[in-house]
């Protein structure tokens, strides 16, 4: 990983002796490998440094900015480690120390009450801020806003989807019984049966959690996030989880399985229901595309009959760092990377949804998208997880007690989880 | 090094010559122990001293100083006390596994006939791969449906899965891993058994076993104990083959990923570092409890530094 996130900048000045650059390349890979200290490379007084988690195309739409902004700004894209854990450690890293190399951030939705309280981040305001909220849909933009400010702008977004065997199920269950009743049925019947999901200890299993909790109107933390409810609907969602993993139709290693294993499992062929994000179609279609004829999908199943689940919504931010020396350029340029334009080709191109209604209505979104009115049916009522600054103890301390899920006995939990979540929101206790 | 030159007997009138020598030894020392100062105990009294407060980066506005309260809160807690018992029982567990399995090795490789070099190589492999890298060949080994050894050993199980399978699987590759280790050090002290001492031995009559325990052991025995004191410190810091393993999941987190947990994820530097100060604790006892009770000399010192 030398020099991660130190590409040499095209547009920078230009160094005349070769050996002299050489060096200093490898000085600044040295000093990079440090993961220390800040290494911007050398950059002229209109580079905006982008820290973006690796996406394929992203650099397309970077370049297309810098040529509309006409030279006012030179965006520069560093790609930040892949996993979410890696991403958010180096830029924490980073601006504890007041680093003053990064611009534009990406914050994972969960991410920007933590930054926000730490002062990492700057507020959106005034003209800025009517810009990012004019067609953005409400559910993102909540993911966006700390304290009633709104300090990020968001860049896409996500929603998970019930993914079904058509020649199985003729229709999507509605309730999280009627399918694990489905499953169960099928299963007699000898046939493909597996329920697949991300039951494994981590945020995976916390999103489930949460849409439960949602779905059946409860709360785990107040309105305000700061302090810790875990009410009877949160108790209801326990009883759910607990209920799929006893019920004999889950694959032998749910309880370690991620977004990843979950799409594997269902493109074996084993399973007949996935609950997962909608990169599994993608997927499919590359891999399976026997399986895609047979393949439905529908919003994710509710908790009572006839109310449609709240599903957890997942997504990105893109933040202004407190420490840039040039937010009015990284302001500029944030809107540019994240205007309709921008995220319909990433869209198209890296399979990331939109957050600005308009886009799904654009006409070559049909042919990438076929299930794209469906994700914005969820997404205009979505289970936004409680904005907090703990946002990440709290994920930690859940998907604990929640994992794994066959084992979760749900009154004594609740009574637990009060404790634990409010510790978690004071940075008092100890995360498991 | 120095202070091994500084401990030789010195005459009783030092010359002139004597004192500039080693006044220059002081000075040529100086640099590299300053350096030491700053890059370990600075450290180390920084965690120290965080470890006093409560202090989230998260909210810096509540910085303050707590006293004994997050020492208080830390050994209050389950998940604490827990990882501590998965630590000491992979330490203890593996490192006795290690040691049987090494001193095996070791008896081989210093008997080897023929390709000695070559034997020798090729117990060092697993040695020699990146921690992280055999854990996720191991992980994948045991994932039912990619792996080859979940389904071979347990039809329709998942044992990284289950608290009890996947810490005896962290054992196992903590083992494969640094039994070469092991080995190697316990080599090392197979060549300190003069072999005439055996040949007499085996003239008085003493039969293979005999020779090995009443003999060889008594002999090699500051090389075992640093062999074992190596392995036990290393091991009571168990962190890479659990974070790709399981993660921690199923109550198989050992104290390093708690704190690493804590610190990094949580961004807790209070509660982080009292975790820290307390694994440093430990280690600084086990090494101590070695030193001391069992005896174990530094590598290189001599008969002086035991008891």
């Amino acid at each position: 990983m030398l020099g991660r996130g130190c590409d040499q900048q095209p547009g920078g000045p230009i160094v005349r002796v070769r050996r002299t650059r050489r060096a200093a390349v490898l000085g600044a890979s040295l000093v990079c490998a440090s993961a220390l200290t800040a290494c911007a490379p050398a950059s002229s007084a209109n580079t905006v440094n982008l820290y973006s988690a690796p996406e394929e195309n992203l650099q397309q739409n970077v370049d297309r900015c810098n040529a509309e902004s006409g030279g006012r700004y030179n965006i520069v894209y560093h790609k930040l480690p892949r996993d979410a854990d890696g991403q958010r450690e180096q830029m924490v890293r980073r601006l504890a120390a007041g680093d003053t190399g990064l611009d534009i951030l990406y914050l994972d939705v969960t991410w920007v009450g933590e930054f926000a309280e730490a002062k990492w981040i700057r507020e959106w305001t005034g003209q800025d801020k009517a810009d990012v909220e004019r067609g953005t849909l409400q559910g993102p933009l909540q993911t966006a806003t700390w304290d009633g400010k709104l300090y990020a702008a968001p860049k896409n977004t996500n929603v998970q989807l019930l993914w079904y065997r058509k020649d199985l199920v003729p229709e999507p269950p509605e309730t999280w019984q009627e399918m694990i009743a489905g499953a169960q049925r099928l299963k007699q019947e000898g046939k493909p049966h597996w329920i697949s999901l991300t039951g494994a200890q981590y945020e995976g299993v916390y999103v489930h959690f949460n849409t439960l909790v949602e779905s059946a109107g409860g709360r785990v933390i107040s309105e305000d996030g700061r302090t810790a409810v875990v009410d009877d609907g949160a108790v209801q969602a326990m009883q759910a989880l607990r209920d799929l993993g006893t019920a004999g139709v889950t694959s032998a290693s749910m309880n370690n399985a991620k977004e990843d294993d979950a799409r594997q499992e269902f493109e074996t062929g084993q399973a007949a229901f996935q609950l997962n994000w909608p990169f599994v179609y993608a997927s499919m279609v590359e891999k399976k595309p026997e399986l895609v004829d047979k393949v439905g999908w529908a919003r994710l199943p509710g908790l009572r009959p006839g109310v449609p689940s709240k599903s957890t919504i997942g997504g990105a931010n893109y933040a202004v760092s407190s420490y840039s020396t040039k937010p009015d350029l990284a302001f500029e340029a944030t809107k540019c990377l994240r205007n309709p334009e921008s995220q319909k080709f990433s869209a198209l191109n890296d399979g990331v949804p939109p957050t600005i209604e308009s886009v799904y209505a654009e006409p070559e979104m049909a042919a990438e998208y076929p299930m794209r009115d469906t994700i914005l049916e969820a997404l205009k009522d979505p289970g936004v997880r409680p904005v907090t600054p703990a946002a990440q103890n709290v994920s930690t301390v859940l998907s604990k007690m929640l994992s794994p899920i066959g084992e979760i006995d749900p009154q004594p939990t609740a009574v637990r989880m009060r404790t634990e979540v409010q510790n978690a929101l004071e940075s008092k206790g100890v995360m498991p | 090094m120095v202070q091994q030159q500084d401990a030789l007997p010195v005459a009783k009138a030092i010359s002139e010559g004597k004192k500039a020598e080693r006044k220059l030894g002081w000075l040529l020392c100086a640099p590299a122990a300053l350096v030491m100062l700053a890059v370990t105990g600075y450290p180390v009294l920084y965690a120290l001293w965080l470890s006093f407060q409560r202090f989230d980066l998260k909210y810096p506005d509540q910085r303050e100083f707590v006293g004994l309260d997050n020492y208080i809160t830390v050994l209050g807690n389950g998940y604490w006390w827990t990882a501590f018992g998965v630590t000491v029982l992979v330490t203890v567990v593996s490192v006795a596994i290690e040691f049987v399995l090494g001193m095996g090795l070791a008896l081989i490789m210093h008997r080897a006939l023929v390709g000695r070099g070559l034997v020798r190589t090729v117990t060092l492999i697993p040695y020699g791969i990146v921690t992280v890298v055999a854990a996720f060949s191991w992980r994948y080994a045991w994932t039912p449906d990619t792996g080859y050894l979940a389904n071979a050993i347990t039809p329709d199980g998942a044992p990284l899965t289950e608290h009890a399978s996947a810490l005896a699987i962290v054992v196992l590759a903590e083992v494969w891993k640094t039994t070469p280790f092991m080995a190697l050090l316990l080599m090392a002290g197979l060549a300190l058994v003069p072999d005439d001492l055996l040949k007499a031995a085996a003239m008085d009559g003493a039969g293979p076993w005999q020779r090995f325990v009443k003999v060889m052991l008594p002999v090699m025995k500051p090389a075992i104990l640093v062999a074992v004191l190596f392995r036990t410190l290393d091991a009571f810091r168990v962190f890479d083959n659990i974070v790709v393993l399981t993660s921690g999941a199923q109550d198989t987190s050992s104290v390093s990923v708690l704190a690493y947990n804590n610190l990094i994820k949580g961004l807790n530097l209070g509660i982080g570092s009292t975790m820290s100060v307390l694994i440093f604790i430990a280690v600084a006892l086990i090494a101590w409890i070695f030193v001391k009770l069992f005896g174990t000399a530094a590598p290189g010192s001599d008969d002086k530094g035991r008891r």
